[in-house]
């Protein structure tokens, strides 16, 4: 196939600036970069190593967050890690570019595969943003709604990074026991949403549906159950000899550091900072309720393990004081120009019938402007940057993605120690590949 | 939670092109080459110890094409501010603020894959998401969102060889 053949299936190539390579060479430029890669990656290095002790090893994929899409290709000197470099870029997907071709609605359930451990928060972290660029009001009861369900996300989440973590340090019973509240948690979000993993509930202006009876009897029966699972869960890995010689003083990062590398979250608060968006700037009903955030000092990962840990039990208090504080009222703003109407409103009104349709393919009329907007998702600051030309569409769209930072501090953590600590200092670190790839 | 800009904004008369507050967020519109030494007396003077972000934006303006945004956090006074910088098409040329931040590095790579923005000084401005031979720059807003068709080309196989095996080793390089 040729250049020009090229050219008549791809409408709009034309205006793209011309490549440097031509069709013809480019194989030949491609093998060229194939082979510097694998030299890099596979070839044992002689400068200053009489004894061909250092070695080059991709480091594959361990944790089943990390699944197939993170490498990290690793320097060695017998079994002690003298460089890393983290390769992402596997999995990229072009949410950004989706996100300027879609209303501000439709991208709604494409954040839900960002962080897929906790969907709830990523829908809630971009309705939030848009709410703040339109300037948009939510009843009281879908605020709660959101704060209860994004704390629902963070445990989830915390669960999966529990069993992973117990896992990676040689111990699998826990992956199944936290797999099992897991599932109690994912038969609320059924109960809720209709969904059990991908849920897309937040709609700009309030949530898609209310809480049932079933569902709220369900949590709080849950609830009172796995308050009992944190102490046993604690008591047996919190002195557990085994865990603590995996853990204690294994990838220490400290305070300057975390600041500087842009870690974030709940690692970031292992090494001392007290940053938590829930407290620095709030929203949802964070500022109603009564909850601390748990820091540590040392920065390793046994602090990284018992800041998660405490935050579940935080979690914990903020379901029962917000579920106890549920105000009554509607769950959407009742106004047809920001915020779809409801579904039996459609069937016997025709200016609801306009308004979805247009709101469907016009999209919400945003103002000019542009602005940025956190929240403390399980991973760390989600934050979504929003500029707007005042059509339905965003003109950008920037994901600030946790995972992504996190990952930029992993050559810190793992640079200097033992090759059997880098599984460990991932799996501390909690990244979510689809979020870090985008 | 608000910070007085008007030492900074005396100290930079030069630098700062534009202010403009929407929505009680702050930005200030900096020239290209001179974001270093803002950052550094933002860091320094004002606390800005955290870089939330780095992204870049295709205005899709003869001039002026691109521009790139920082997002920049105060942990103590729990304050966020924005700069902004704008480069021309032909020569889309920032100072880096990797020394700054070490954060910068991958924000950066990452502005360069997805705009091609060169930060003048930055240690290792390789590609972030795209493959290396990959010569377009996807978030630029005449990219076709199909894609470019034959833009990541299949390895390639030997035409000759009659079975699986003997087509891969063609493509390392070797003879059937």
């Amino acid at each position: 196939m040729s250049l020009h053949q090229v050219s008549e299936i791809a409408s709009g190539y034309e205006q793209l600036p011309k490549p440097r390579a031509t069709f013809d060479n480019r194989f030949g430029e491609r093998k060229k970069i194939y082979e510097v890669l694998e030299d890099r990656d596979t070839t044992i290095v002689l400068q200053d190593d009489p004894l061909e002790s250092t070695m080059v090893l991709n480091m594959g994929p361990q944790h089943p967050a990390t699944h197939g899409v993170l490498r990290v290709v690793l320097k060695l000197d017998g079994e002690t890690v003298l460089s890393a470099v983290p390769e992402l870029g596997y999995l990229h997907r072009a949410m950004e570019k989706l996100a300027e071709n879609k209303t501000y609605h439709e991208f709604m359930p494409y954040t839900d595969r960002l962080d897929y451990m906790s969907p709830y928060s990523n829908n809630t972290a971009l309705c939030l943003a848009v709410e703040k660029l339109g300037d948009i009001k939510v009843p009281p009861r879908a605020v709660y709604i959101r704060t209860i369900m994004c704390e629902l996300a963070r445990i989830s989440s915390h669960l999966l990074w529990l069993g992973t973590m117990v896992m990676d340090t040689g111990a699998v019973s826990m992956f199944l026991w936290t797999f099992e509240e897991r599932e109690h948690i994912y038969n609320m979000f059924d109960m809720l949403t209709g969904a059990r993993f991908t849920i897309s509930h937040c709609r700009v202006g309030g949530v898609a549906s209310d809480f049932s009876s079933e569902m709220v009897n369900y949590m709080t029966g849950w609830l009172k159950e796995f308050k009992k699972r944190i102490p046993e869960w604690r008591m047996m890995l919190d002195r557990n000899r085994i865990f603590i010689e995996r853990m204690e003083g294994i990838g220490v990062i400290s305070k300057a550091d975390a600041l500087d590398l842009g870690l974030t979250g709940p690692n970031l608060r292992a090494s001392g900072v007290a940053m938590d968006v829930r407290k620095d700037e709030p929203y949802l009903a964070y500022p109603e309720l009564n909850f601390k955030v748990p820091i540590f000092e040392n920065g390793d990962c046994y602090a990284r393990y018992l800041v998660r840990m405490e935050e579940m039990e935080e979690s914990v208090k903020l379901l029962e004081q917000a579920l106890k504080k549920l105000p009554k009222g509607d769950v959407r703003t009742d106004n047809a120009k920001v915020s779809y109407p409801w579904k039996s409103e459609i069937y016997h009104s025709m200016e609801a019938l306009i308004h979805d349709f247009m709101m469907t393919h016009e999209g919400i009329q945003m103002p000019k402007g542009e602005i940025y907007h956190a929240i403390e998702a399980p991973k760390g600051e989600l934050g979504f940057y929003l500029q707007s030309d005042g059509s339905g569409y965003p003109w950008r769209l920037k994901i600030r993605s946790p995972s992504f930072c996190n990952l930029q501090a992993l050559p810190h953590l793992v640079e200097g120690g033992m090759i059997a600590d880098v599984v460990v200092s991932i799996g501390s670190l909690d990244p979510v590949m689809g979020e870090a790839d985008k | 939670m608000s910070i007085s800009f008007d030492e900074f904004s005396a100290h930079f008369s030069n630098e700062i092109r534009e202010k403009t507050t929407f929505r009680g967020e702050t930005t200030f519109l900096i020239n290209p080459l001179e974001i270093e030494r803002v950052c550094i007396f933002l860091k320094s003077k004002l606390g800005f110890t955290y870089l939330t972000d780095i992204c870049g934006a295709d205005r899709f303006t003869p001039e002026d094409r691109f521009e790139v945004v920082y997002n920049l956090f105060n942990p103590e006074s729990k304050f966020r501010l924005r700069l902004k910088v704008w480069v021309n098409e032909e020569n889309p040329v920032v100072q880096t603020v990797t020394s700054v931040w070490q954060s910068a590095n991958w924000y950066e790579r990452e502005t360069y894959d997805m705009y091609g923005v060169i930060f003048k000084g930055h240690p290792d401005l390789r590609r972030m998401y795209m493959t290396e031979d990959f010569e377009y720059f996807p978030l630029r807003k005449e990219y076709p969102l199909v894609g470019v068709a034959g833009s990541i080309p299949l390895p390639e196989i030997d035409p000759k060889a009659n079975n699986r095996e003997a087509a891969e080793r063609y493509n390392r390089g070797e003879t059937v």
